[in-house]
């Protein structure tokens, strides 16, 4: 016989209120295998996840670890199983340090103090120098002394790992560690991945991204509606073919789009600044324009002022220099709300911060823009009856999964939660629409929905400005390329001349107009 | 005014304002426990008002002055365990449970005072207040052997606890539990931290703590107790976490602040009798009000602040 399968889940089930989440689902984990798990979204992933790691308890059905039938009751049983998990939405503690985040539940105290118990003293040093080792063994870089809320995203992620790490986990659970990932932190994530693999480590990798699976994944298994539908290995498949498992019917990965006939400018910008939380210039003399017509694409690594870019545009942050404009009106001291009513749609980055209340039911969330106007409230009264009529038709035609339009917004898997927010967001009479980051978290089906929309609104006439870090998504559907470096546009290009290659050397800091000596803010028209 | 005279006063009026700030404090702490773990407590006055009732009660019926102090700390303890299992359990909303209690509180020491403690049947013991400790040495250093080593046992019970829950929050695994579960209680939970029981050992810990206020009230200040001695001192307590930035230290230099007021009021009507008194008293309150309004400077409480947690 050969060696056991690191884990093997057997036939689990779980039901929610109003849904079969899992669905007598197996799954088998080889040892030091890298097994890519696909799935629409809501198909059940994250949810057969968390009764891995003992948040949820499964219904029915057995899980197995290295041969030995476990049961998981909570994440400390998990733990102590040698299951790790990094979650969809991070659980870490801003306020805290990383070495604080790592060793919390399992705290080291000093040798003098430990009679102490849980009054000893924490012992940093021994955490501080354990994760040092760890980050060179895996080439995992982790500064254990930092504030967490100073790191970049793909750096919480390594702190995320390190937590895993740290408890010794030999199974590791990565639930779309990519999605908030640039394309370089994605590839430094591989490289982890494919190292702790050699070394005995067993990886469940959940993606959206197909070309993700073919680059790391040794397997592949693909869930749909809480049941798996298949399981096969990158030699085997095409992403065509997965497409198409996912989701149950032929998607189009590639869209083909008529040129642009832009009109006037619906949005302009003149040497627009902006500060950060910490009073420093995150956006510079930004010059730009978005006609109606067109979808201007801000290609940029994150980090890079796009995120201030969007909350001085939207009303969340003030604007230090320059002048926005909005059609003919120019935003000065503008609260949201107002910039809303002007006829500009927003997509948030962070949809569980920015785009949704979480407790709020699917349906309210629907309206979150629109409940104090016409049909849905007269004078002060609301209309529930409007709200429910617009959420029944909401939930057909973006495919929202969820039970029912009463279930609160955050009890739906991610990428729902995410449809939740474009379709409230597209429903509404609007000329500009801001988008930033707005396929993220989506399963393929779902993306090239939302794609075919942004152009199709595009072609009804809305100027559409869309802030991605997907390069894929900016080269489909650009007109124009914006390319945006330590807060300037550097560079802006018809998208018909863009390569990927010159948009990632410019996303580098590399050529535009932007650096050569005269720094003229260039006007892009 | 005699600036001599002032200079004479200075270690009296210090002293005096540690020993008004030390129920304020005490406050302070409790609440710091409490909100730490993110669950808000607002009955901290309700709950020092019943320890005050009850450790007077279980000194006249046992004669014991220190039965008393542990007798009004458990009484507070109790309405902790209540508040805690309202909150975190059943997911009162948390406001209405602190108001419940102290509404509670009221109620029974207005009755129990009547019915037992007005005119009693049994003798208090004689002296009925926790007497001074002189520290030997230390509380011969002038000035600051007046004021910080010839107080009263809570006096120094407070300036302990000072340092210890300073400790203990920042420094040991408890303190780093509690913090993650006022903070982000779902990434607590996913490190397999039990968020109900850190926030109900930190509720009732606070609980006992708010009844060390208490009793401070009717033990160690006056002798017996009187309706409504709290006065307020529970909610000023409130005011000072708030100002000491939900830190222990924070809290104590907060409180001395509040209890200063205090303090020069009493020293004034003593020698300065023709100055209304009225104006001083103000002070405390007024200075709550202002804190509480959000004028001092931003304070960031615990993310996850009285927020219940779900379990799933
Ligand atoms: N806590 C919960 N309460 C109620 N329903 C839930 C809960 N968690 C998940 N569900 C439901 O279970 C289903 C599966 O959700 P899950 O999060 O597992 O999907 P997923 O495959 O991870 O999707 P995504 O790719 O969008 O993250 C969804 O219909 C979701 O609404
Ligand atoms: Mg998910």
């Amino acid at each position: 016989m050969t060696k056991p399968p690191a884990l093997e889940a057997r036939g689990i089930t779980k039901a929610f209120p109003g849904v079969l989440a899992n669905d007598h689902v197996d799954l088998r984990l080889a040892q030091g295998e890298i097994h890519a798990l696909l799935g629409e979204n809501g198909a059940g992933k994250t949810t057969l996840m968390n009764i891995l790691y003992g948040l949820y308890q499964q219904d029915e059905g057995q899980v197995f670890i290295g041969g030995q039938e476990v049961d998981i009751h909570s994440p400390n049983e998990a733990i102590a199983h040698g299951i790790g998990m990094v979650h969809q939405h991070f659980m870490l503690i801003p306020v805290m340090t990383v070495a604080e985040n790592i060793m919390l539940g399992v705290e080291p105290r000093t040798a003098r103090s430990r009679w102490l118990g849980f009054i000893g003293q924490l012992d940093y040093r021994r955490v501080e120098s354990r994760v040092r080792e760890l980050s060179s063994q895996h080439s995992l870089e982790v500064d254990p002394t930092a504030l967490v809320q100073t790191l970049s995203v793909g750096a919480q992620q390594r702190v995320e790992i390190m937590k895993a790490l740290y408890r010794q986990a030999r199974i590791l659970i990565l639930d779309e560690p990519t999605a908030v990932l640039t394309p370089q932190e994605s590839e430094e994530l591989f490289q982890i991945m494919r190292s702790l693999a050699e070394r005995g480590t067993s990886i469940i990798f959940i993606t959206h991204k197909l070309k993700e699976v073919f680059a790391v994944a040794d397997r592949i298994t693909v869930m749909r509606n809480g049941q798996v539908v298949g399981s096969t290995t990158p030699e085997q498949a095409t992403e065509q073919q997965l497409a198409s498992m996912m989701v149950g019917r032929e998607v189009l990965l590639r869209l083909s789009k008529a040129p642009a006939h832009p009109k006037e400018a619906v949005l302009s910008l003149e040497n627009l600044s902006v500060n950060d939380d910490r009073g420093q210039k995150a956006v510079r003399e930004v010059t730009l324009r978005v006609r109606a017509g067109e979808i201007l694409g801000i290609a940029g690594v994150q980090g890079n002022g796009q995120t201030e870019l969007v909350e001085a545009l939207t009303g969340l942050r003030p604007i230090a220099l320059g002048q926005v404009r909005i059609g003919e009106k120019t935003l000065k001291e503008t609260s949201p709300r107002q910039i809303m009513e002007q006829g500009v749609g927003h997509i948030p980055e962070d949809r569980q911060k920015r785009g949704l209340v979480l407790r709020y039911s699917v349906e309210d969330n629907l309206v979150l823009c629109t409940y104090y106007q016409r049909p849905f409230a007269k004078g002060l009264i609301i209309q529930h009856e409007a709200i429910e009529e617009n959420a029944r038709r909401l939930i057909e035609e973006f495919d929202i999964r969820t039970p029912s339009a009463r279930t609160p917004a955050g009890t739906l898997s991610g990428g729902n939660q995410q449809k939740v927010i474009v379709a409230r967001e597209l429903s509404r009479p609007i000329k500009l629409l801001i988008a930033a980051q707005p396929t993220r978290g989506l399963d393929v089906g779902s993306i090239e929905f939302l794609h075919r929309r942004l152009i199709e609104q595009r072609d009804a006439g809305y100027a559409v400005l869309l802030v991605s870090a997907e390069l894929d998504e900016i080269l489909a559907l650009s007109d124009r390329i914006a390319v945006m470096y330590k807060g300037e546009i550097i560079d802006t290009l018809p998208a018909e001349q863009a390569t990927r290659e010159e948009i990632g050397l410019l996303m580098a800091g590399v050529g535009g107009h932007k650096t050569s000596p005269a720094r003229q803010p260039v006007e892009v028209n | 005014m005699d600036f001599a005279l002032i200079i004479a006063l200075m270690p009296g009026v210090l002293a005096s304002a540690l020993r008004f700030a030390t129920p304020i404090a005490i406050g302070a702490y409790s609440g710091v426990l409490c909100e730490r773990a993110a669950v808000i407590n607002i009955a901290i006055e309700g709950m020092m008002l019943v320890a005050a009732m009850v450790g007077d009660l279980v000194m006249l019926y046992t004669g014991n002055i220190w039965l008393g102090v542990i007798g009004g700390m458990l009484a507070s303890g109790l309405l902790a365990i209540l508040h805690g299992v309202l909150c975190i359990n059943f997911k009162t909303d948390q406001i209405i449970s602190g108001t419940v209690i102290n509404i509670f509180a009221i109620g029974i020491t207005g009755f129990a005072y009547r019915r037992f403690l007005a005119t009693p049947t049994l003798t208090r013991p004689i002296p009925s207040t926790l007497q001074p400790i002189h520290i030997p040495f230390l509380a011969q250093i002038p000035i600051l052997g007046d004021v910080l080593f010839q107080n009263r046992p809570i006096v120094y019970i407070m300036l302990i606890l000072t340092f210890v829950l300073q400790y203990v929050l920042f420094k040991t695994p408890w303190g780093l539990r509690t913090r993650a579960v006022g903070e982000h209680p779902l990434a607590a939970d996913t490190l397999g931290i039990d968020v109900y029981k850190v926030r109900h050992i930190n509720v009732f810990l606070g609980g006992l703590v708010a009844g060390l206020g208490g009793v401070w009230f009717s033990l160690e200040q006056v002798g017996h107790f009187d309706m409504l001695m709290t006065n307020g001192k529970g909610f000023i307590g409130l005011a000072a976490m708030i100002f000491g930035k939900w830190t222990p230290v924070g809290s104590f230099i907060a409180a001395l602040i509040f209890g200063l007021p205090e303090a020069i009021q009493i020293t004034m009507n003593f020698y300065f009798p023709h100055v209304p008194y009225q104006f001083l008293s103000m002070i405390p309150y007024v200075l709550t009000m202002i804190v509480l309004a959000g004028v001092v400077g931003q304070a960031i409480p615990p993310a996850a602040d009285g927020q219940p947690y779900d379990k799933q």
